[in-house]
């Protein structure tokens, strides 16, 4: 169970992999999520289920290595197997033919929102896709959304690539084409996300985001994952990840996010010396 | 028991009994230290050696008409295996005690026995009741400790499945009573660990994981299979276990897991948790090892803790083993009226938890990067009594205070969680979404399909859990063995 069958780099400390898990391969839809374990003392992380392949029963993850709990992850190799893997997490997107849907994925929010944008298209929608990096290096998944996409506009921050400037440049872009859309969706850093939505709704532009706050069971048991939208309190793995871009508190979920940044970073930090000295002890070793 | 004693409930044969002398006082058990254990998770009490439990053990009279077995929900054989330890018969008071309970060495520790069993008791009457609860510890324990656990003889397969929703008590007892009968148990588990609460809500202090573990260990090897990570609604539905996986029978265990918050201003603050979430950081997920586990959790200076039940005690001195300097349990109403069971209370007490009694938050604050860094009550005095029958407390006008505070555990209480519920139709619930279910069979709206413990009752206790998947286990059993075995090979 969980054996990993295929793993690929996409771009520095991003990695995209194959992994078996049959029922919920049959399960999931598009918006969807899982939650992970990679060892026995380890945290559990949720991550997107970015597509997947029923009759072979598996699932493709992507993941950017920003903490220690990735970074182990990310170390596993094609015939390694994940500790566990709860899922399918969270309600699914709405899709139906609204008409035109604008996709913007950022960093590695293009992730989660390639099976979205995937989704949108084969429910009939015309679909136009933004995908930002801050550099060319950085852009993933660029193939994938063109093949789900009518049109993509890919922008990097430093203009390496693509057009130059924001993803919020390239939707005023879209706009001032006098383009409407019905539907947008907008997942990546969550300042973002904040800038996308204030802009769709400026633009009167509804706009679904996909939230990713601090998860322990995303069973809706503890109440940690919670993020104020409308002013209200709400669970994001059960009465999300998706929801309304215009009524979200950004700033308080920017808060909420960075709850553990010291202990985070002071576990990431041993961990890098853990490995180093492995590494260094390993050289001994041979010399 | 002496002559004198003329209390109505005593029988009249007993009386002619020669009675043991009650003279021998209840015995203590012996624990740690509290300025020691409140920066420790060991556990707190050490239990009863052999002597002091045989001696603890000639206090009951040996009732004929026992009361506290009607106060024990789970109805145990009390005399039975409390004379066996007063005659040092240890493998037999095991025995007595398995027969109707599965999992003694957890309610010995967690059951509200001064409520149950113990307040029943006539030695109680003019004395101190018999330790029943910490007897029931003991003999778990030295089974644990001095047998390889016994593994009763398990019947030929009755061709019959049964799937468990939940491997809290209810679930493990239902599993427990319907393997033994020969029936093939499958438990499907949401998280990565089993146990329910007794694995991510009662703290390690009060209830060792590792015994959690034993007694699980005990059900798998009656041959119950069990599947984790398996959130039922989501991985697989009520419909399909029953319709496509042709499981005969089903049983709903999945706790009160929904964290009711105040909906207060600054609710959201960061440092603002759920016991649930508090608990099961520290708890399931280890994270008082943290860097060692991975995962992290708060370690504040002042934290404060909301409610009054076990709940609320254990999340206050879950936060003192963490390191916090000053712990404040803010209660709405007076010490009197606390739902957590006195032991607690007093434990709590001792470790230096401060209680703030008829207080009750009205807001919190925080700084700029979003921390809670204080926390405005109101004090409140008792009204008229409400509908429980407890007092009500009402605010008394201009008594707000602030207290500075880096951590809070809102602990007022759990709900139903409606993940299950709400992916099941045809499965009928009470306006607060727990599962309608037969007082006696347990069964719910959909036939074959059972539920119990705190989805049906609302947030109570192990031994309740309990009771309610032995009945049900019960008739599961009698359902499934009414079914034509070509029907059921279907
Ligand atoms: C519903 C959902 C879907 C997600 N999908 C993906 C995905 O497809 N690909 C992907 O790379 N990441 C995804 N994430 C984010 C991913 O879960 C976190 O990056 C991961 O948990 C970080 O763990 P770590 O131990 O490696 O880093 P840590 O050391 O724990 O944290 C490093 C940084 O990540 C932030 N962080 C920590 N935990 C989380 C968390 N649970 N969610 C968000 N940020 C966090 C911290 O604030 C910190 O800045 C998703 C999150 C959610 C809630
Ligand atoms: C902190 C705390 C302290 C307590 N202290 C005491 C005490 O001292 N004495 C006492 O008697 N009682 C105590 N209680 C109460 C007692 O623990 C509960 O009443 C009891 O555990 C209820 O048992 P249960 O089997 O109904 O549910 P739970 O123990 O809640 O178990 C339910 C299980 O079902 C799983 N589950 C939920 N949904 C799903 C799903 N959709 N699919 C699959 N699995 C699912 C959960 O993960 C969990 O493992 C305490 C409770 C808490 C929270
Ligand atoms: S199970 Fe609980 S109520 Fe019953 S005898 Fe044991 S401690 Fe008492
Ligand atoms: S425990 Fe108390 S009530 Fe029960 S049999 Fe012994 S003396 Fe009687
Ligand atoms: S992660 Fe615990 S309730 Fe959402």
């Amino acid at each position: 169970m969980n054996e990993i069958l295929e793993k690929r780099v996409l771009s520095e400390g991003v990695k995209d992999i194959i992994v078996s898990s049959p029922v919920i391969a049959r399960k999931r839809k598009a918006g969807q999520f899982i939650i992970l374990r990679v060892h026995e003392r380890g945290e559990r992380i949720p991550l997107t289920i970015v597509g997947s392949d029923p009759e072979a029963g598996t699932l493709r993850l992507i993941f950017q290595e920003v903490g220690k709990s990735t970074m182990q992850l990310g170390e596993l190799e094609v015939g390694d197997s994940i500790l566990d893997i709860a899922g399918p997490l969270g309600k699914p997107t709405h899709i139906e033919n609204f008409g035109r849907v604008l996709c913007v994925g950022g960093g590695i929010g293009v992730a989660p929102v390639l099976p979205i944008a995937a989704a949108m298209k084969e429910a009939g929608n015309e679909v136009i896709s933004i995908i930002g990096a801050r550099n060319k290096e950085l852009l993933i998944l660029e193939d994938d959304m063109k093949a789900v996409s009518d049109r993509l506009i890919v922008t990097t921050d430093d203009g390496s690539y693509g057009k130059h400037g924001f993803v919020t440049d390239a939707i005023s872009m879209l706009v001032e084409e006098g383009l409407t859309f019905e539907q947008s969706v907008s997942i990546g850093p969550v300042i973002m996300m904040k800038f996308t939505s204030a802009l769709a709704k400026k633009n009167n532009i509804p706009m679904m985001v996909s939230l990713n706050s601090i998860m322990v069971d995303g069973t809706g048991m503890c109440g940690g994952c919670r993020v104020s939208v409308d002013g209200k309190s709400e669970f994001v793995c059960v009465d999300g990840p998706e929801f309304d871009g215009w009524l979200v508190d950004f700033d308080q979920l920017m808060k909420r996010q960075a709850a553990y940044l010291e202990q985070e970073r002071r576990s990431s930090e041993e961990y890098h010396r853990c490995k180093l000295d492995a590494q260094v002890e390993n050289l001994e070793k041979q010399s | 028991m002496t002559e004198n004693t003329n209390t109505p409930e005593m029988p009249k044969k007993e009386i002619k009994k020669k009675p043991k002398k009650p003279k021998i006082p209840r015995q203590p058990m012996p624990e740690q230290d509290p300025q020691v254990r409140a920066h420790n998770f060991k556990e707190v009490p050490f239990g009863y050696s052999i002597e002091t439990a045989m001696l603890e053990a000639s206090r009951c009279i040996m009732c004929k008409k026992p009361k506290c077995v009607d106060g024990c929900p789970v109805e145990i054989n009390i005399p039975g295996f409390l004379k066996a330890i007063r005659d040092g018969e240890f493998d037999d008071a095991i025995k007595i005690l398995k027969s109707d309970n599965a999992l003694p060495a957890i309610c010995g520790r967690v059951c509200p026995q001064e409520e149950q069993c113990e307040i029943k008791c006539v030695v109680g009457i003019k004395d101190e009741p018999v330790a029943i609860g910490r007897l029931e510890r003991f003999i778990a324990d030295w089974e644990r400790e001095h047998r390889e656990i016994a593994i009763p003889e398990i019947p030929e397969w009755t061709g019959r499945k049964v799937a468990i929703v939940g491997s809290g008590p209810a679930g493990l007892t239902v599993a427990g009573e319907l393997a033994k009968l020969g029936h093939k148990v499958t438990i499907y588990e949401a998280l990565h660990k089993p146990g329910g609460v007794l694995m991510y809500g009662i703290p390690e202090f009060r209830l060792p994981k590792a015994i959690v573990e034993a007694e699980v260990d005990y059900v798998k090897k009656l041959g119950v299979e069990v599947v984790y990570n398996a959130i039922i609604g989501k991985y697989l539905t009520i419909d399909e276990l029953k319709d496509e996986m042709g499981f005969h029978a089903i049983f709903i265990g999945t706790g009160a897991g929904l964290p009711y918050f105040m909906n207060i201003p600054g609710e959201d603050l960061v440092g603002i948790y759920s016991a649930n979430e508090y608990l099961t950081r520290a708890n399931l997920m280890k994270a008082y090892d943290f860097p060692n586990y991975d995962t992290p959790i708060a370690r504040s200076k002042n934290v404060a803790v909301i409610g009054g039940g076990n709940v609320a005690m254990d999340a206050a001195r879950t936060a003192l083993r963490l390191g916090a300097e000053n712990v404040y349990l803010a209660y709405r109403r007076s010490q009197q009226e606390m739902p957590a069971r006195n032991e607690e209370i007093h434990h709590a007490e001792q470790e230096g938890i401060q209680f703030n009694l008829l207080t009750n938050p009205i807001r919190f604050d925080g700084d700029d990067k979003g921390f809670v860094k204080s926390m405005t009550c109101i004090k409140m005095e008792l009204g008229e009594p409400d509908a429980s029958g407890r007092r009500r407390p009402v605010p008394m006008e201009g008594s707000e205070f602030e207290l500075a505070v880096d951590t809070v555990v809102v602990s007022i209480g759990n709900g139903a969680n409606p993940v299950l519920t709400e992916a099941t139709p045809g499965l009928e619930t009470n306006k607060w979404g727990n599962i309608l279910a037969d007082d006696d069979t347990c069964e719910t709206s959909i036939k074959g399909v059972y539920a119990g413990g705190d989805i049906v009752i609302g947030a109570a206790t192990v031994i309740l859990a309990m009771g309610a998947g032995k009945r049900a286990a019960r008739a599961m059993h009698e359902q499934m063995m009414s079914m034509e075995l070509e029907e059921v090979m279907k």
